[in-house]
């Protein structure tokens, strides 16, 4: 993992920008290139570039498509419980006669949402643990290694299990996010504050306390640039954890709940029918796959674009 | 290595102190336990409930129940009675041999799978083996457990068992529960009968797991192999598999112990899906039904003992430390 300040990060890249640079002007010029070299070299990256798209198709579509798709998710069409695949219904329909399609855009939408809700607040809360307890040490510090220790002693299913018993409401996916979130932050905060630990004895940390810059500066503008890439990297593998989290409680009921769907509710309701009928398990199924295999590539992409260091797979 | 395990087992106590505390007070906010009690028709007498409440000890400030369940729990080794009263323990203990079972083997069968394939990938890094097992290993990873347990019952199981019983086998590969039904027999014939219905589970588990394994296994594997003493050793003409097994294997191998041992608690979670899709009556059921009935003493129980587990096998990958790597002393 690289520990290189921004100023000496893509140097043994051949795509840097040459010619010195003015100490002020040095983080927003480095800044920029930095995210394009990483950018650049995420682009070479086939498998990582074509999981984008994907992604990117699987969330517009299960965003926008409910507007334009001529069933909703929770109407019952009459006369038509499971019905095979057909052009009326692409992925057929469930045994009360939803339109099974509606039914997994919905789904799908429910499950990104709280991936992306989860990646943001338990990066959110990671890093300023993470940083705290790595910069001051103290207290915070503490508090993160006890919090450690239980976190490796329960599993964090488990537990989650327990909290979503007690707060999943009816049609309220927000409240799985939370108890998500407040449960998968841990280890990037471990991480960042490994990181934080190391970066605070670098001299240009040093340097910037002699220009009497104040520690919240230092933290914010020195360090955490300097750990952004594994930011990014955590947080994308984070969210690949937490779809099959979310699917998974879903799954043993403990998730999203009626009215609402998620995609490992409607495995669920389609694991009796996996033989009459087929597609009612292995759509939703397909579709969590296919993101969390995304978001997994993704992130590989992105750890190798923000560490060239590191031996890369695919050249 | 006697005195390092009491040591190890002394320091383990606060942490698990400290878990079931958080425990505790997790679980008592999960809600009402008597919530099913209380919503039956017709409604149970309020004498009644309050007879509940005072054998539950629901009726005592949470610090003061606290106390009594963790007493009762390390003096009298009594993990309590579950809302209609049976034992704790009881149920724990059979359901734990099962779960185990299941841990146990698929660990083993991961660990040996992943230390073949990551030593493999490292060794022929780049070829097209190693982009192969790259791209399982992602897509291994990301598949989640309860669909891809249905996928083996109806891709591998119901094929496996036609093929078998056409060689006259007989159905050998259960796909529910963790025995057959009615199931009397000598000792070969129950562990003939045990292990037909753990080749499914076990299989799910080893595929989730071994990826990250293997994963894990090829990156200390390359390492090593770039390190000094392996060029010495090559050099000094040692073959090249004795290299890569004596030398850089054993040293490759404690990382690998460490990934194993953090990620016991992942896979014992996974075990409880496992569960709830073949339909075993494990850990997993028990936990899960307990949590549905807001079965508070199951559920402590439950949860510390898993802790437990989890301490206990990452004393076991200390001492192995010690035996891959004799610089490190107990």
């Amino acid at each position: 993992v690289s520990q290189l300040p921004a100023g000496e990060f893509g140097s043994s890249g051949s795509d840097i920008a040459p010619g010195p640079v003015g100490v002020e002007r040095e983080f927003t010029v480095e800044a920029r290139s930095q995210a394009r070299i990483v950018a650049r070299r995420f682009m070479h990256h086939r498998a990582a570039l074509v999981s984008l798209i994907v992604l990117v198709v699987i969330v517009i579509v299960s965003f926008v498509g409910p507007r334009f798709w001529q069933y909703r998710y929770d109407e019952i069409i009459p006369g038509a419980a499971r019905e095979s695949p057909s052009l009326e219904h692409p992925m057929g329909t469930d045994s009360i006669g939803h339109d099974y399609f509606a039914q997994v855009l919905r789904g799908a939408q429910k499950s990104v949402q709280i991936m992306l809700l989860v990646a943001t607040l338990s990066t959110a809360i990671g890093v300023t643990v993470g940083a705290l307890a790595g910069y001051f040490r103290g207290w915070v510090d503490t508090v993160l290694s006890r919090i450690t220790d239980l976190t490796l002693t329960i599993p964090l299913l488990a537990v989650a299990i327990v909290l979503s018993r007690r707060y999943q409401d009816a049609g309220n996916w927000q409240n799985i996010a939370l108890v998500i979130a407040l449960l998968a932050w841990t280890t990037l905060a471990r991480v960042v504050r490994a990181e934080v630990l190391a970066l605070r004895e670098k001299e240009f940390v040093e340097a910037a306390h002699a220009l009497g810059a104040s520690d919240r500066r230092i933290i914010i503008r020195h360090i955490l640039p300097n750990i952004a890439g594994t930011i990014i990297v955590s947080a994308t593998l984070t969210m690949a954890a937490v779809i099959l989290i979310e699917t998974t409680l879903s799954f043993l009921g403990f998730g999203v709940t009626v009215p609402d769907t998620s995609l490992g509710k409607l495995v669920e309701e389609g694991r009796t029918a996996s033989q009459t009928a087929p597609w009612l398990f292995y759509s939703p199924g397909l579709i969590i796959v296919a993101i969390a295999l995304s978001v997994n590539f993704i992130g590989d992409g992105l750890r190798d674009a923000f560490d060239p260091k590191q031996t890369r797979v695919r050249q | 290595v006697i005195t390092f395990i009491v040591r190890r087992l002394l320091i383990a106590i606060p942490i698990l102190l400290l878990s079931s505390f958080a425990v505790f007070m997790m679980v008592a906010a999960a809600g009402d336990p008597l919530e099913d009690l209380r919503m039956r028709n017709p409604p149970p007498s309020p004498e009644q409930i309050a007879a509940i409440e005072e054998r539950l000890h629901l009726d005592e400030p949470l610090l003061e129940r606290y106390r009594i369940w963790i007493s009762d729990v390390a003096l009298r080794q009594d993990l309590g009675n579950d809302n209609r009263g049976q034992d704790v323990g009881n149920q724990l203990t059979r359901s734990m041999g099962v779960t185990l079972r299941l841990v146990i083997v698929s660990i083993a069968v991961a660990v040996s799978i992943a230390l073949v394939i990551g030593v493999l990938t490292a060794v022929f890094q780049y070829s097209w083996f190693d982009h192969g097992i790259t791209f399982l290993s992602f897509l291994f990873f990301s598949l989640p457990i309860f669909w891809l347990g249905v996928l083996l019952k109806e891709f591998v199981a119901i094929p496996l068992n036609d093929w078998l019983e056409s060689l006259g086998f007989g159905r050998f590969i259960g796909t529910v529960q963790e025995r057959s039904p009615n199931f009397e027999g000598g000792f070969g014939d129950t562990v003939y009968d045990r292990l037909g219905h753990l080749v499914l589970p076990a299989v799910t588990l080893v595929v989730v797991s071994f990826a990250q394994y293997s994963r894990f296994t090829r990156a200390s594997m390359l390492e090593v192999l770039k390190s000094d003493y392996v060029r010495t050793a090559q050099a000094k003409g040692i073959s090249g598999t004795r290299v890569i097994f004596r030398h850089a294997l054993r040293n490759a191998l404690i990382p690998v112990v460490t990934v194993v041992a953090i990620d016991f608690s992942a896979v014992l979670a996974g075990a409880v899906v496992t569960e709830t899709v073949f339909q075993w009556r494990g850990m997993g059921t028990l936990f899960t039904n307990a949590v549905r009935f807001l079965d508070v003493n199951i559920v402590l129980a439950w949860l510390l003992i898993s802790a437990t587990l989890v301490v206990l096998f990452n004393l076991f990958a200390d001492i192995l430390y010690a035996f891959l790597d004799p610089r490190i002393r107990l």
